[in-house]
């Protein structure tokens, strides 16, 4: 058996799980503190079926915990950001186009050193350890807590990130957490450093929170191993999300995506998530979320790292309707209990809609009653339409792809979408979110430059899949399980000797469990 | 007219050559962060009207040379342009009284209002393209008979090359660009020095200006509500292009690139609503040719360079690169007229059809079938 938890911003939801079988699901509101929230909540789920804490085999949460403290700048520590590029780079520094809230949050401190790589592999510049030891002493002397490093072009070429950590760890200390923006985001040095930055200013939060996680399983008498779920939908250990807590951003809408396949047992499908204010629309492929190929702003910071493809239209169970039946974007929000007339409220919302169309049922329906037939369709048309017209953008094709509903505003959609046929409807979406940490599966990736000569392109590509399915098994797969999920080989311009960038990602269900 | 450029101008501009560059040029961004952050740190970008240079002053032009997606990893030191400015300048034996752009379409429409704004002079409102070309010699200036030559290419370290081919701009741009590869895939170069008199006879006026007024209208049109790309048209209207006509709005349904001699090439294939149509367009780092084939196969052209081929986001009315074109996109394609000086014999010897190995010969737009009526999106 293992156990999942949804950390979010209001409930702390938890499922026990056997397999695929969901044998007890319970919600709790999340407490400041976090660990009180997890305890309530897992006495919810014994409550609703008994366990035996030694039975536990594994324990993942899913957090939105990181996202939201970035982005309201909560508990953030000063960091230094050091670039190596110089000469060039200098125009414009770390941080440059971050909101001056989060400059002052994490103190917006930066260096420029030399070093970097040409596209080509060349070096702009030699790294030179004498002047990484002044900056440290420096950022020493600052007080500095934590330092996310850059180099040009350190995805296709690390060494110099690697070898700067070294010397930043060896004058600053155990203490002091170092981030490097080659582990994090992909090219585009501004989007990967400012992943790296925030990934650093995170960096005494996580130790933090994940400790609290532990003790919190520990007080339980629960021995299994945590795991955090990360934004691609796998897992990662303990020690692994505490040096990384960026790669926990996006695991709120991917929880949900993957919750949704578990409960309808689809493994490619759209999945459309419906709440107050929004509804997030994604793919899921071999049941992980298609990434994003875009950057993705965070609280008005560019990044690139690697997040789930969401694409969100302003229409939720509290969106307004206007007098010509448009819906959204503005909303209620969490004021529909009060606001919306089947509630006694004043304010038409799409939620009213529902009701009054036959669709749901909730507060008095007679206070929509009054509403014009033609007026309802007209509005539950707009609504099919817009979100049918949000998951077609969303397919990389025009095979028929079946479309799954959640969340509690998904009363609102229709049982066909148009051109996309029958909605599925999942019966226990509540818990969906940790429903989809609980899924037990780990996973290994590379992403590589490699130089592929004449003929030698079929073991180059054996090479790398090999590579990530070992990683795989390293981070605690099970190895007969282990299967390849995504594979991408770009062939990069101008460059000499065939060179291509590989990119494999091996996910397979953890081991033991 | 002598106009100070803000920091929110710099917005407008940077949309508006994204719209400019159709399809190609390079994500305006980096450069629009390189301005804005000079004219925060107390620079001044001042802009002209051709028509205010006096004939006897020193105008250089000034541009990124090289792959815009090397600059979003090697940003520049600073004062690459700025360097080639100056060391052309020494060349020459002549200080520069105005920069002029080589290219508005894109991240080049940035990069001389930063050089202009370091060596402290203003910057002519025009360019030499009109719009987003792939190579040097596809210039006005050199159309009409500027040499492109002394072109100075400078890179990161300081170090900067003169590039001397007489009044072959081919020959430059080739010798340029192998420089280029060698100081990382991106670098910045001055070139076409010429006179006030040649700007006035040979450069595509008020670019900058149109860029603007086409981020303006973008973003009034969205603020309002109301369609971006008719307030697009509109401004084109109101300009020297003087024409431009919806050529399909729809889906994108398919989109294939290739990387060839240093060129992303491909096709992308739109999903025209309300018709049974769907609509090709070829790209070689810019949209070349748009045809519309009927479900019978038939195809007919729509389009074809120099003739600007916008591929817009239907809602925001914002230009889509081809890089970042993918599936499922809902996208009104604009078709817009070039200005006569775009469209002349010897322009079109530069820059014509069969300057793309395309084998068609160059229609006006505005002689293309009338377009099909778009449909509003279902």
């Amino acid at each position: 058996m293992r156990i999942g938890i949804d950390v979010g911003g209001t409930n702390t939801d938890s499922v026990l799980m056997e397999g695929d079988t969901v044998l007890a699901g319970t919600k709790a509101p999340t407490t400041d503190d976090i660990s009180t929230g997890i305890v309530n909540s897992l006495d919810g789920l014994k409550a609703e079926r008994d366990f035996d804490p030694g039975d536990i085999e594994a324990v993942m949460i899913g957090t939105t915990h990181f996202v939201n403290a970035f982005v309201e700048a909560r508990r953030l520590v000063k960091v230094a950001a050091l670039r190596l590029g110089l000469p060039a780079t200098a125009s414009l520094p770390p941080m440059v186009d971050w909101p001056q809230r989060l400059v002052e949050a994490t103190g917006g401190r930066s260096y420029l050193a030399h070093g970097g790589h040409e596209f080509d592999g060349r070096e702009i510049s030699p790294l030179d350890p004498d002047e990484i030891k002044r900056i440290a002493a420096d950022m020493r002397t600052n007080g500095v807590e934590a330092v996310a490093v850059s180099s040009v072009f350190s995805p296709v070429n690390d060494e110099f990130e690697v070898r700067a950590a070294e010397i930043l760890a060896e004058e600053l200390g155990p203490a002091v957490s170092i981030s490097l923006s080659s582990r994090i985001g992909r090219t585009g040095l501004l989007g990967r450093e400012n992943a790296a930055i925030a990934n650093a200013a995170l960096s005494a939060m996580a130790q933090t929170v994940v400790g609290g996680f532990e003790r919190s399983l520990a007080d339980y008498g629960i021995t299994a191993p945590l795991f955090l779920s990360q934004n691609d939908g796998t897992l990662m250990g303990a020690d692994y999300a505490r040096q990384y807590p960026i790669s926990t951003f996006s695991s709120g809408p991917t929880n949900s995506m993957r919750g949704a396949a578990v409960l309808s047992g689809l493994e490619d499908c759209a999945v459309v998530d419906v709440g107050g204010t929004t509804s997030d629309i994604g793919i899921l492929v071999n049941k992980f979320p298609r990434e994003a190929n875009t950057e993705v702003e965070i609280g008005g910071v560019r990044t690139n790292f690697r997040m789930p493809d969401v694409y969100s239209i302003g229409i939720g169970g509290g969106s307004l309707v206007s007098a010509e039946a448009a819906v959204g974007p503005r909303s209620v929000g969490y004021r529909l209990t009060t606001e919306a007339l089947v509630f006694g409220g004043a304010t038409l919302t799409a939620s009213d809609i529902a009701v009054a169309a036959g669709m749901a049922e909730m507060g008095d329906p007679s206070r929509v009653a009054h509403l014009d037939k033609d007026f309802v369709t007209a509005a539950v048309q707009r609504i099919a339409d817009d979100v049918a017209e949000g998951v077609d953008r969303m397919r990389t094709s025009s095979d028929p792809l079946p479309v799954v509903a959640v969340g509690g505003g998904s009363i609102l959609l229709p049982d066909r979408l148009p051109g996309l046929g029958e909605m599925v409807r999942p019966d226990n979406f509540a818990v969906a979110n940790a429903i989809g940490a609980a899924i037990a599966q780990i996973g290994g990736e590379i992403d590589q430059v490699f130089t592929v000569a004449p003929g030698t392109r079929d073991d180059v590509v054996a090479e790398a899949r090999e590579a990530a399915v070992d990683r795989a098994v390293e981070a605690g797969a099970d190895r007969d399980t282990v299967r390849i999920v995504d594979f991408d080989e770009v062939p990069l311009p101008y460059l000499p000797g065939n060179a291509t960038r590989i990119r494999c990602k091996a996910v397979g269900d953890l081991k033991g469990v | 007219m002598t106009r100070i450029l803000t920091v929110e101008d710099i917005d407008d501009i940077a949309i508006g050559a994204g719209i400019l560059g159709t399809g190609g040029g390079g994500d305006p961004l980096i450069g629009r962060l390189l301005v804005q952050k000079a004219i925060r740190d107390g620079l001044t970008v001042t802009v002209v009207h051709p028509d205010e240079v006096p004939d006897e002053a020193c105008v250089i032009a000034s541009a990124m040379m090289g792959a815009p997606t090397v600059v979003v990893e090697k940003l520049p030191a600073g004062e690459e342009a700025l360097n080639s400015l100056r060391a052309l300048e020494t060349r020459i034996g002549k200080t520069a009284d105005f920069i002029i752009p080589m290219e508005i379409g894109g991240l080049n429409s940035m990069i001389p209002l930063l050089a202009a704004a370091q060596a402290g002079i203003p910057v002519v409102d025009g360019d030499g393209m009109g719009r987003a070309f792939p190579e040097l010699q596809m210039e006005t200036f050199g159309v009409y008979g500027v040499p492109g030559s002394p072109l100075v290419v400078s890179d990161a370290n300081g170090d900067h090359v003169v590039v001397e081919t007489g009044d072959d701009n081919v020959r430059m741009e080739s010798f340029a660009r192998a420089v280029t590869i060698r100081m990382g895939g991106a670098a910045y170069i001055a070139e076409y020095p010429m006179s006030g008199a040649d700007v006035k006879r040979t450069a595509v006026a008020g670019t900058l200006g149109l860029a603007q007024s086409f981020g303006a209208a973008v973003r009034e049109a969205n603020q309002a509500h109301s369609d971006p790309i008719a307030a697009i048209a509109s401004v084109v209207q109101d300009s020297i292009y003087g024409y431009a006509h919806v050529i399909a709005t729809g889906k994108v349904t398919d989109v294939q690139r290739q990387v060839v001699d240093g060129f992303s090439s491909g096709t992308l294939k739109i999903a025209v609503f309300g018709a049974e149509d769907e609509l090709v367009i070829d790209f070689r780092n810019e949209n070349i040719i748009a045809r519309m084939v009927d479900p019978a196969g038939h195809s007919e052209v729509v389009g074809v360079v120099p003739d600007l081929i916008c591929v817009l986001d239907s809602d925001s009315g914002e230009a889509i690169t081809t890089e970042s074109t993918r599936y499922g996109q809902r996208v009104t394609v604009l078709g817009i007229s070039t200005p006569e000086i775009m469209r002349t014999p010897e322009a079109l010897k530069v820059w014509g059809p069969r300057c793309f190995g395309l084998d068609h010969d160059w229609t006006p737009l505005e002689q293309l079938a009338a377009p099909k009526q778009a449909a509003p999106a279902p």
